[in-house]
């Protein structure tokens, strides 16, 4: 008999039953909720008389909508009228429910993959669900993690379950060793350059190999993050000493004998040696350079020294088409050096790289340096906590020395919902996930980097390999 | 929910692949509340200029397709984001069907929440279809029992759907009531696990 993945072991513990349409009825360790896509799941629930079933497994964040500046002044004070009532819904529907909920403006607030994590709601084995895609990134504590409809929102709040079907195993194995400067952002976008942004359909995909392992937890969660921009179900990564050190002592940990117990389960939780994956793709990191998007979906890829493609050198005409529109809505050129294109704006943050090793990298490449004259950038902090300590390191001051506003935690400009969003036309070195067309604002173009190579474009005024920045004066 | 049973409607083409949810839905139009009204933001990046007015080269703004039930896309429709304000506008504006190469998985399940059928069909299929729905005659006949699209030309085309989400789309079931069904299930998984991993369970 072959051996069981760790998607499988996870889905084998959380089946309560199998519905006779081919649905199996999973159990959901953790619920994470904003206030986007909750509204309607409560005003449901409220409809057919249905209670919250598990209040203590669900935990409630506003980041979408919220403002980055000034959210001491609270709710009442946010200037969109729609997304106050969305943000003061929420209020009222967490409080009606019983469900712990961090304000807007708490120290513990901020973006919900920032949170659940930081918290240590997010732990190895659980299953943990939330109404936007991103939740993939809870991966990286060995969880199975997806993002759900607001429908299913609902199914969760009044039952505590989902209905699923099961998902195919892919492995991805990262070997090697990376050069500096490439890191697990520079991963992600690797594989979805590579399968595509459909080449994930169906299946979840567990991410392993030295390069893995070799991985910072805050890396992993990067990596998973971006898991669903190639279309897969969810991302997990086997936990191991590094994802137990991370989660020991937070607010939500299991403490004491408990947490001995806990060890002791999570360690088994791993694929066995014997597994079977459907499918399996080996990258080699030794290989990779800094990568950038140059186009309208994350599988456009290509290292920030190459060149944008031409559509006339196209496999299919099809292909051409598409290459061609996406040109169009960036403002580029076939053939021209990515380098060549001028930043206007630049973005670091997002639940994709807004974690305290962001921050840090950021500020490496900022210290002593300065952001362009022409370039608008800011720093986004993934909660509350995030930029505490980024305080306490000094990192905002390297970064404001350098010319970068200093925001307060939220999604910000990763999705041009709430005020930070860009101008029609405007090209943007972003840290975020996606750089679909209109999605930091409508006209909108983003660029998708790591927050070393984002940092980078904001002092050059334009996308360059870190490496090649002038030193600092005074420096080596 | 509504049942889903037969579609006799007008067939847009929209050739282009892996259209996001943001393409189908921008962000700032989900600030609100409500499921409903969320049509009028549909493809907003697409179907309007900066100042409002349609873009008339738009295909849901051709006078043939502004009543369209029925769209016709590219491979990954519904990629990206998990907003079932996706689906929520695509019904708002009138279409109760899309039929493409592959979908994404979350816009995918969202639709069988909402009455909205997606049906895949192979490459060649759904380039014809594309070309039928740019004919003269531009109304689909759908009949999700049978699972069969009748094209213009009285082609027969028939596709797959497994009889489990058949049957959610046929009886427009509540799947929530469906699951408080096994609620004697979900107490004895709670109880066991109380047990077994009280760490969580706390």
């Amino acid at each position: 008999m072959t051996g069981k993945t760790l998607y499988d072991k996870i889905w084998d513990a959380h089946r309560v039953a199998e519905d006779a349409n081919g649905e199996t009825i999973l159990y959901i360790d953790l619920h994470l909720i904003h206030e986007v896509t909750t509204p309607q799941a409560f005003a449901g629930l409220r409809a057919a008389g249905r209670p919250v079933r598990r209040p203590d497994r669900t935990l409630a964040v506003a980041d979408h909508n919220v403002p980055t500046i000034n959210q001491a002044a609270g709710t009442g004070a946010v200037a969109d009228e729609e997304a106050r009532l969305q943000l003061q819904t929420l209020e009222r529907n967490v409080a009606e429910a019983g469900i712990e909920f961090f304000p807007m403006g708490d120290v513990r607030n901020g973006i919900v993959h920032v949170v659940g994590p930081e918290q240590g709601r997010s732990q190895p084995g659980m299953t943990i669900v939330c109404g936007d895609s991103h939740t993939s990134t809870h991966g990286a504590f060995g969880a199975l993690a997806h993002g759900i409809g607001t429908s299913e929102v609902e199914h969760v709040l009044a039952t505590q379950t989902l209905r699923q079907r099961k998902a195919k195993n892919m492995r991805v194995w990262f070997g090697g060793e990376p050069a500096p400067g490439v890191g697990a952002k520079d991963f992600a976008l690797a594989l979805i350059g590579l399968i595509g942004t459909g080449g994930g359909t169906g299946s979840v995909i567990e991410y392993a190999g030295p390069a893995i392992e070799a991985l910072s937890m805050e890396g992993r969660m990067t990596l998973c993050n971006m898991t669903i921009e190639a279309g897969a179900k969810a991302g997990l990564i086997a936990s191991d000493a590094k994802a137990f050190d991370y989660i020991r002592g937070r607010p939500a940990a299991p403490k004491g004998a408990a947490w001995e117990a806990a060890m002791t389960y999570w360690s088994s939780l791993h694929s066995d040696p014997d597994a079977a994956f459907d499918r399996e793709i080996h990258i080699d990191t030794a290989a990779l350079s800094p990568l950038v998007t140059w186009g309208t979906s994350p599988e456009d890829v290509v290292p920030v020294s190459g060149h944008v493609p031409d559509p006339a050198h196209a496999p299919n005409a099809a292909r051409a088409t598409q290459i061609q529109r996406a040109l169009d809505y960036m403002g580029l050129t076939g053939g021209q050096p990515i380098g060549e294109a001028r930043i206007d704006r630049v973005f670091i943050g997002s639940c994709t790289n807004s974690r305290i090793e962001d921050l840090r990298a950021a500020a490496d490449v900022a210290r002593g340096r300065k952001v362009a004259a022409h370039v608008s950038a800011m720093v986004v902090p993934g909660s509350g906590l995030v930029r505490d300590q980024a305080e306490a390191e000094g990192l905002d001051q390297i970064l404001i020395a350098a010319g970068f506003d200093w925001r307060e935690p939220g999604c910000s400009m990763c999705l041009g919902m709430n005020p930070d969003k860009l101008v029609a036309g405007e090209r943007c070195a972003s840290t975020s996930n996606r750089n679909f067309e209109g999605r930091q604002g409508p006209g909108g173009r983003t660029h998708l980097m790591s927050p070393a190579m984002a940092a980078a474009a904001a002092i050059a005024g334009r996308m360059i390999d870190m490496r090649d920045l002038p030193p600092v004066d005074g420096a080596a | 929910m509504k049942p889903f049973t037969r579609l006799n409607a007008r067939a847009a083409p929209l050739d282009i692949a892996n259209v996001d949810t943001d393409q189908i839905i921008p962000a700032r139009y989900l600030k609100t509340v409500e499921r409903t009204g969320l049509g009028k933001g549909l493809f907003a990046a697409m179907r309007y200029e900066a100042d409002g007015s349609p873009k008339p080269d738009f295909v849901l703004n051709q006078s043939e397709y502004a009543s369209a039930g029925v769209l016709i896309a590219g491979d990954n429709f519904g990629c990206g984001s998990s907003r079932e304000h996706a689906p929520w506008a695509l019904l708002d504006f009138g279409i109760r069907c899309v039929i493409a190469t592959s979908f994404a998985d979350i816009f995918y399940n969202n639709c069988f929440n909402n009455g909205l059928l997606p049906i895949v069909l192979a490459e060649d299929e759904v380039r014809s279809l594309m070309d039928e729905a740019r004919g003269g005659n531009h109304v689909f006949s759908i009949d999700l029992e049978a699972k069969t699209v009748t094209l213009p030309s009285g082609r027969v085309v028939s596709f797959n759907l497994d009889a489990g989400r058949q049957e959610k789309l046929v009886k427009g079931l509540d799947a929530i009531g469906e699951t408080l069904q096994h609620v004697g299930s979900i107490d004895d998984f709670e109880a066991q696990r109380r047990l077994t991993q009280p760490w969580v369970a706390a």
